[in-house]
């Protein structure tokens, strides 16, 4: 079986384990494939404000528009609004597949309104697809419920093997009426946690695992905890570096964030056993937009409210068929990914600039984030994405763009080149002084294409022997 | 006997309101929660514990009425 059995990172979005018929179901799913994530965006609609458990990394107490993580979210929707506001993006931006429904809170602590707003989307616009994500607690009690309506992608975030482990993370759980805490607060939730894991795959709902990763904490579980889910029958594992959060008790303990290094490497440990989500953003409760994005600003309630949205299920059709069509002149391109090269190379870090549809299409100084590839004559494997802060910001002269800057530098320190659509002088200089390459004569190629031109211009410098 | 919540704390998660027994916990249009004393009976009869304190995510949120007109129980 070897590699085909759990995709060993080579293929385009290490899901070729998958039968067919599972395959088909996340082929479109910006969350799931690694490959679909350049092509068609999500959005998230945040219902579901209460919860049911307390984490030791979440202060529900801070909310922000310009904080970027989990849990966070600007404004509250009732299901109505909600409704509203799915119609209105499918429409303003057609390639939206996915809601989701992803807290503020936990959507099963909040089954009236999560289940009101799936309902009404399922009537509305059929072809969206649905999907959840929940700490499990209560995932048991809804499993029917959500199978009925359709739902086939269910995200769990179990963070621990142990009861032990798992009293580290969660201060409080409340349960069948009753809040219960420590040990006991951890062993219910585990096993609620595995039960619906179990629920989930025995109906045929796709699993997803999240895990929220502090070295300290859980750092020495993840490898089984990935084996154990894969085995129960999760297809897909989603490791994620803790965010530090004001006021939460993890930064009242001191304790700390992973380094990316300490990230990859048990990336690297359970890669073995589980197929690995590596292009997660780990997006608010409230994001919409292509994964590298969000463009919930232009979706607010009070710009949604008054808006007559006319849904047309085949105009977002034809704009899928459209992206489809995109998707399989890329394909050629996409397979060189997966094609060792004939000759022996070493492995470089390659960080490449992209606002989306799989191209070398965006300029350095405006990117949000970089997408960080490993390359060598194995292949291409996507590694992770890095977020820095766009130091241009259009016509305004680059103010404190310095220090942003260097920042960025800093950040792909590591990587042997930088593929944009456009470096600047001012940049370029910096980087190249730092031996970071910059290469723009690959822009608008496929990312897979520029990497692998790049890899034998530049490694394995064919075109010097050649000319 | 009632339970109080401190508007000052409150983040209007909706968790409380779900859970009341009584129906005793309602919300305005500006997302302000209040229980009202003369429905509210702790959960006393319902359940072991006040459930709205129970699920409540900010300490010090929802007290006891008392405590929170006179400082202590």
């Amino acid at each position: 079986m070897g590699c085909s059995s759990k995709g060993c990172g080579t293929s385009i979005d290490g899901l070729s384990y998958l039968p067919e018929n599972i395959r088909e179901k996340v082929e479109n799913h910006p969350c799931y494939s690694q490959e679909a994530h350049h092509f068609y965006a999500r959005m998230h609609v945040a219902v579901a404000p209460a919860c049911n458990i307390q984490c030791n990394y979440c202060n529900r107490k801070y909310d922000c528009a310009n904080e970027s993580r989990p849990g966070v979210v600007s404004e509250l929707l009732t299901p109505e609004e909600a409704v509203k506001k799915v119609l209105a993006v499918a429409m303003e931006i057609p390639q939206m597949t996915v809601v989701g429904i992803a807290g503020p809170g936990d959507p099963l602590a909040n089954p009236d309104r999560t289940f009101r707003t799936f309902e009404l989307i399922k009537e509305k616009a059929p072809d969206i697809k649905l999907c959840l994500s929940t700490n499990g607690l209560r995932l048991t009690d809804f499993v029917d419920r959500i199978k009925d309506l359709g739902i086939d992608h269910v995200t769990i975030t179990i963070n621990a093997v142990t009861p032990e482990t798992a009293s580290k993370i969660y201060s409080w759980i409340f349960y069948n009426h009753k809040r219960y805490k420590g040990i006991e607060a951890a062993r219910i939730i585990l096993e609620k946690q595995y039960e619906g894991l179990q629920a989930c795959v025995e109906r045929g709902i796709l699993v997803k695992v999240n895990t929220v990763f502090a070295p300290e904490i859980n750092g020495e579980e993840l490898e089984e905890l990935s084996k154990k889910v894969r085995r129960m029958g999760a297809f897909l594992h989603n490791i994620m570096p803790y965010v530090e959060g004001e006021g939460t008790v993890y930064q009242k303990l001191g304790v700390r964030p992973p380094t990316p290094q300490e990230l990859k490497e048990v990336q690297e440990k359970c890669e073995p056993h589980m197929s690995l989500m590596r292009h997660c953003r780990q997006c608010r409760a409230d994001a919409v937009g292509l994964l590298g994005e969000d463009r919930g600003q232009e979706f607010t309630k009070d710009k949604i409210i008054h808006l007559q949205v006319n849904y047309s299920a085949e105009y977002r059709k034809s704009i899928h068929e459209e992206i489809e069509k995109e998707r399989a002149k890329l394909k050629k391109a996409r397979e060189l990914m997966a094609l060792p090269l004939e000759e022996e190379g070493k492995k470089v870090l390659v960080a490449v600039a992209s606002k989306g549809n799989m191209l070398v299409n965006e300029h350095f100084g405006t990117a949000h984030e970089f997408l960080i590839y490993e390359v060598s004559s194995q292949g291409i494997k996507f590694i992770h994405h890095r977020k820095v802060t766009p130091y241009c910001h259009g016509s305004i002269a680059c103010l404190e763009g310095g220090d942003i800057l260097e920042d960025t530098i800093s950040k792909l320190s590591d990587c042997e080149a930088i593929i944009a659509a456009k470096i600047g002088f001012e940049p370029r200089d910096l980087l190249e002084q730092k031996g970071i390459k910059c290469v723009e004569e690959f822009a608008y190629l496929p990312i897979p294409e520029a990497l692998t031109k790049y890899y034998e211009k530049y490694v394995l410098e064919k075109v010097k022997t050649e000319g | 006997m009632a339970m109080y919540i401190r508007q000052e704390n409150c983040i209007s998660c909706y968790a409380c309101e779900q859970e009341c027994p009584t129906g005793a916990i309602s919300h305005d249009e500006e997302g302000i929660f209040t229980i009202d004393p003369y429905v509210c009976v702790e959960c006393n009869g319902f359940y072991e514990e006040a459930q709205c304190l129970a699920i409540c995510p900010i300490e010090g949120c929802i007290v006891k009425l008392e405590v929170a007109t006179y400082g202590c129980a």
